[in-house]
């Protein structure tokens, strides 16, 4: 028998195929488009059922982000203590907290539902720099209890703050202690700021977080899957997973059930096991994947953070003068990584934030593709925050993709500009103006949980380029609303070598639209972020986002 | 105090011959049980002869050693490692070839149970100084090497006299009061690494590494300035490598006195324990003792 078609009738389709960039209809049969133009054209293809629902609603093809991690469909279990305003999987809006008094309220609401005394309370999100750098500390927190452990994680990711509690539970309410990552108070003792997984991981276990902070579970993995409906998200990255035989069991397990609505990407993270090993272990889960689990990835880390100030930099280093950062992977290693990789047809995403780490991903990248020539690799760059001109050309003539982290501009942007890495760079972050001019394929990122998950905000950062305070930061570096929407759907799905699939609205792709009401190329690149999203469909299945 | 697990930390860059000594040191663990945390397993850390048995978590090896890969979570690893049972006698972390040493210790100094027995850093005698200029790697390079409190310089064999003793001079340079032990395919004394073998391993067996070094003991007769004792021992000067043992300070408090290269630690210790310090050293070259027999 014959799968059906249904032909939706939109307000308008905006499809990303300049051969037909709108139209009227769409056809779909089973999770594929079968035709796009106008209800007479679409006629032609036979029998077919009219759905109008749609009727008064912008179809863009389904947005795909390329850099997020699924562990935010985690973290939502916990307070949000974030300053700005934030969509949970259910749609609850939370206010963003915007003083320490307020912060502690919202924990002592959380805490007075806690039935067991014990049970940890934790919040996430934090970030005290829109609150003038106040400085949280534990007796803070020990206002909110002084019997349970409580731990509020930063919304960069690297820094915890705990009560005494915590700190007791740790073995570490005592003096004497001398680490970097721990400062002291006045008595002698932890403030119960922690910074660096290293630091923070002895406490961490005792305020509710897991230890390994990049694995998901079953709950938070159809939790996350809500957050993409109700952004227009319809393919995804994890970016980074551990991706063990047990893990991928359940991950296949949710992403199959009929309901699931997103197709999660997850890339093994190259951290503890040789390249070998690794890329082994990669070839073999690619047999392992669905239509909805994408296997086959590797993701590798060259460096850390620069807000955290690990992020390894060029001359003349960090703007404040603290050292330079750190390498979690030595170039020899990613050589061979990248070699193998190579051979074996898997993708590699490479973590780099500052521009010495791009510049040794560069160097190392160059002779491992002499030596394995590999047309077509789309190696991808991640973050790459503060490549210059130079470095996209490079990239360029490399055959190598870029994702760059429009959504960090606004967040931290005014940071960037006061402190890290001074004025002349924070203009040049993220860099889309000059990637695109270079030729450099790219997409535009939003690293949920570290921001919001949402390409229109995210799209709406690289066309304005705001800081958080809400001046303009590098004008030069401003993309075309035209340009955003292309890097949050084909842009990103070349990265991932999908393009051939998703990210546009065209005869034999995916059935995956993002379902708007409003048209997002005539809202304006100034309102780009309020495009209100009802939902998606995603391979031929309907999801509202009022009804998740 | 004594159920304090000791860690040493074994850093140095890609190549430079750790694993390798991870096994020697396993290959001559002569009954004690060491715990070893390694950065990857794969392609085997581990020599096959010396495997038990191994599943994807923890490789068991012969004398009731075992071996673990800590890969991104070296704090949940050693939190795992503190649990075992029976507690090994002392516990290697081979680090990975970009870490910092002394941020590992700086995490362990955050965990119960634990003591930083101190951190050995191996060096490839024949790339250390090239690696040291690399474009990319050489503050990492030698941010370890002055993190050292001792340098295994490997693979002697692979340069000549004249350059081999340009590259002592120059780690000198860069840490001047770290203690260098010159070895070839990684074989180093035991006791020379480890904390728990000195006084530990069998004569026979020491033999055969040791040649150019020696065991001492000082016999504390009366009360001793504890810290100058400590610091004289950890004096790259007087040519001892580590030292450990017990000494009455002058008012009257008995201290364990732990000495690795050039850190020395101090802690109190219950007043049975009999005054001594067992020391190893560099053969002919131990002198500055004497004002404390």
């Amino acid at each position: 028998m014959m799968t059906e078609t249904i032909i939706y009738a939109a307000e308008k389709i905006i499809t990303m195929n300049p051969s037909q960039p709108t139209a009227s209809h769409v056809a779909v049969r089973g999770d594929r488009i079968l035709a796009v133009g106008s209800l007479e054209e679409l006629e032609t293809w036979g029998p077919y059922t009219l759905d109008t629902r749609f009727a008064d609603k912008t179809l863009m093809p389904g947005l795909v982000e390329g850099h997020a991690h699924t562990m935010e469909g985690m973290l939502w279990r916990f307070v949000y203590c974030g300053f700005f305003d934030r969509a949970d999987p259910d749609g609850r809006i939370w206010e963003g907290v915007k003083t320490i008094e307020a912060i502690k309220a919202r924990l002592c609401e959380a805490e007075a539902k806690l039935t067991d005394p014990d049970a940890p309370l934790t919040g996430w999100s934090l970030d005290p720099i829109y609150m003038n750098n106040t400085r949280v500390t534990r007796e803070d927190l020990d206002q909110v209890s002084t019997t349970r452990p409580i731990g509020i994680l930063h919304a960069s990711g690297h820094i915890l703050n705990v009560n005494s509690k915590a700190l007791e539970l740790a073995g570490l309410l005592k003096t004497g202690i001398n680490n970097s990552g721990m400062p002291l108070g006045v008595d002698g003792l932890p403030t119960g700021e922690l910074f660096g997984p290293e630091t923070m991981m002895p406490v961490s276990i005792h305020v509710g977080f897991n230890q390994s902070f990049i694995d998901c579970d079953e709950q938070g993995l159809r939790d996350f899957a809500k957050l993409c409906v109700r952004k227009g998200v319809t393919t995804i990255t994890d970016l980074a997973a551990g991706l063990e035989p047990e893990d991928v069991t359940w991950m296949l397990k949710v992403t199959g059930e009929d309901s699931y609505p997103a197709r999660i990407v997850p890339l093994k993270f190259f951290m503890g096991a040789t390249a070998k090993d690794t890329v082994d272990k990669v070839v073999a889960l690619k047999e392992r994947a669905t239509d909805r689990l994408r296997l086959g990835r590797i993701k590798a880390v060259a460096d850390g953070s620069i807000q955290g100030f690990s992020a390894r930099m060029r001359w003349p280093g960090y703007h404040n003068g603290a050292p330079n950062g750190l390498w979690y992977t030595a170039p020899e290693q990613l050589a061979e990584l990248y070699r193998l990789a190579l051979a074996a047809d898997i993708q590699v995403h490479t973590h780099t934030n500052g521009d010495e780490a791009t510049e040794m991903v560069l160097d190392t990248f160059g002779p491992a593709l002499k030596e394995v020539p590999s047309p077509d690799h789309r190696f991808t760059l991640q973050h790459c925050q503060l490549a210059d001109a130079a470095q996209f050309r490079r990239m360029d003539k490399l055959g190598m993709c870029v994702n760059l982290f429009a959504n960090h501009h606004f967040y931290w942007g005014d940071e960037h500009y006061r402190l890290t890495v001074g004025p002349e760079r924070a203009q040049r972050m993220n860099a889309c103006r000059t990637a695109l001019d270079q030729g450099v394929p790219m997409a535009i990122h939003s690293d949920a949980p570290v921001t919001p998950l949402g390409p229109f905000f995210t799209a709406w950062c690289a066309v304005n380029r705001l800081t958080a305070s809400g001046r303009t930061q590098g004008e030069h570096e401003k993309i075309a609303v035209s340009e955003a929407l292309f890097a949050i759907t084909i842009g990103a799905a070349y990265t991932l070598h999908m393009d051939d699939e998703i990210g546009s609205i065209e005869v034999g792709k995916k059935a995956d639209f993002a379902v708007l009401e409003d048209d997002p190329t005539e809202i304006g690149g100034a309102n780009l972020k309020e495009v209100r999203v009802w939902g998606t469909v995603q391979g031929g299945r309907l999801f509202a986002a009022s009804d998740l | 105090m004594t159920d304090l697990l000791p860690v040493t930390v074994i850093g140095g860059y890609l190549g430079s011959g750790k694993t390798t000594m991870v096994n020697h040191l396993l290959r001559h663990a002569n009954g004690l049980r060491l715990a070893v945390l390694v950065n990857e397993f794969g392609e085997l850390p581990i020599d096959a002869d010396l495997i038990e048995a191994e599943d994807d978590d923890i490789i068991s090896i012969a004398g009731g050693c075992v071996c673990c890969s800590f890969g991104s979570d070296l704090v949940g690893a050693l939190m795992e490692m503190a649990k075992l049972d029976p507690q090994p006698d002392h516990l290697l972390v081979e680090s990975s070839g970009v870490a910092i040493p002394s941020a590992i210790v700086g995490s362990l100094s955050l965990l119960e149970g634990f003591r930083t027995d101190g951190i050995v850093v191996v060096a490839d005698a024949e790339t250390v100084r090239r690696s040291a200029r690399d474009k990319y790697m050489s503050d990492t390079v030698l941010r370890q090497i002055t993190d050292a409190n001792i340098i295994i310089l490997n693979k002697t064999d692979l340069v000549e006299a004249p350059d081999l003793e340009d590259t002592e001079r120059w780690i000198k340079e860069q840490n001047t009061s770290v203690r260098i032990i010159k070895a070839e395919h990684s074989a180093v004394a035991p006791e020379a690494v480890l904390d728990s073998f000195l006084g530990h391993v069998a004569a026979s067996d020491r033999h055969q590494h040791t040649q150019n070094l020696e065991v001492i003991t000082l016999t504390l007769s009366a009360p001793v300035d504890v810290e100058d004792l400590a610091q004289t021992l950890a004096n790259d000067q007087n040519g001892l490598v580590r030292a450990k043992g017990f000494a009455t300070s002058t008012s009257g408090q008995k201290n364990l006195i732990q000495v690795v290269g050039n850190r020395w630690t101090i802690t109190e210790a219950p007043d049975h324990m009999a005054d001594g310090i067992v020391g190893l050293g560099f053969k002919g070259a131990i002198s500055g003792l004497d004002r404390f027999q």
